[in-house]
């Protein structure tokens, strides 16, 4: 028996229409900003305010493709961040994008705001031409270590170096 | 870097168990499938279930299953069952690791070692059951691949000019 387009047969329920995504990925704004201190302060124990005002001017109001300082937005109050760009021929390597800096408010975790962060940033190297993205962190920093596997990173080629200087 | 044949043993088997965790799996499959023997996997799997990773299933069939979560048990995890990482007391040191030529090497493995733990300690079943499927993947998209290029290159020689014979 053909169904004519638009009936529903009986006994068929339609489907609710899925709840709007309550998180949204943008551009971060001027207004982010006490947020955005707050988290790194809960997570890091330190407020640098000074350092994150640069980091906006910087990443957040450049308007150059290459700069990318995105927040996960619930509507009601940001709940994470990341920040990269693209970086040219730097350690001998072809444009590539660079994450470094990554967080989610820890009572908005494991609900997956990391990897839209991390996704959203991916898709906006990809538009600016490069199709590489690399990461560094400190090798005690299992948790995020444990993020960035999950999403599928590897070792990359380089090796970090470090020496004191000189008093 | 050699992990012991345990150890091993111990994260095929784990890896095994966690891809499929509600089906019991027999010390035997697992032994087969990676060419030991079922005697030695036996203790493997047994100081596995001693340490939580895995079960014992009684009754008919029996074998094993996945104890743990997958989204929380890391490499380590499991290597911390089977290796000692510490770094050896000072009784246990050989002569020459306590002269400056000695000591100097021991900071290089020690970089290593670091790095070593680092990457197992970040690396969760659930991350490797992921790189074992996208391994898989490209495996089976490079063999699609090579297909195609000899199908190709067949037709491409079917459909070439015969040489003239040559005149003696």
């Amino acid at each position: 028996m053909r169904r004519s387009a638009g009936r529903r047969t009986a006994g068929v329920r339609a489907q609710a229409p899925a709840p709007p995504d309550p998180i949204v990925v943008r551009p971060v704004r001027r207004g982010d900003l006490a947020q955005i201190i707050a988290i790194d302060a809960t997570v890091t124990g330190l407020e640098k305010r000074d350092y994150w005002r640069s980091i906006y001017r910087r990443y957040g109001d450049s308007g150059h493709l290459e700069r990318q300082f995105l927040v996960a937005d619930t509507g009601e109050r940001v709940v994470g961040f990341v920040i990269g760009e693209v970086r040219d021929w730097e350690f001998g390597s072809p444009p590539c994008g660079w994450v470094f800096a990554i967080d989610v408010n820890p009572d908005s975790r494991q609900a997956g705001i990391g990897t839209r962060l991390l996704d959203a940033i991916c898709a906006s190297f990809q538009r600016a031409g490069v199709r590489k993205v690399r990461t560094m962190l400190g090798r005690d920093n299992t948790l995020i270590l444990s993020f960035f596997r999950s999403q599928g990173m590897m070792a990359g080629p380089f090796i970090p170096l470090e020496m004191d200087l000189g008093t | 870097m050699k992990l012991q044949k345990n150890t091993s043993l111990a994260l095929y088997s784990v890896l095994e168990f966690a891809a499929d965790p509600h089906r019991h799996i027999s010390a035997a499959e697992i032994a087969d499938k990676y060419g030991v023997s079922s005697h030695h996997l036996a203790k493997v799997l047994s100081d596995l279930a001693r340490a939580g990773v895995v079960e014992s299933v009684r009754g008919v069939g029996g074998g094993y299953r996945f104890a743990g979560n997958a989204r929380r048990l890391t490499l380590m995890d499991v290597i911390r069952t089977f290796e000692d990482l510490s770094p050896a007391a000072a009784d246990r040191r050989e002569p020459g690791e306590r002269t400056p030529v000695g000591r100097a090497l021991g900071a290089v493995l020690s970089e290593i070692d670091e790095i070593a733990k680092a990457t197992f300690s970040s690396i969760t079943l659930a991350t490797m059951l992921r790189l074992i499927e996208r391994q898989q993947r490209n495996q089976a998209e490079s063999q699609t691949r090579s297909t195609n290029n000899r199908a190709s290159g067949s037709e491409s020689r079917r459909g070439a000019k015969p040489k003239p014979a040559t005149r003696t």
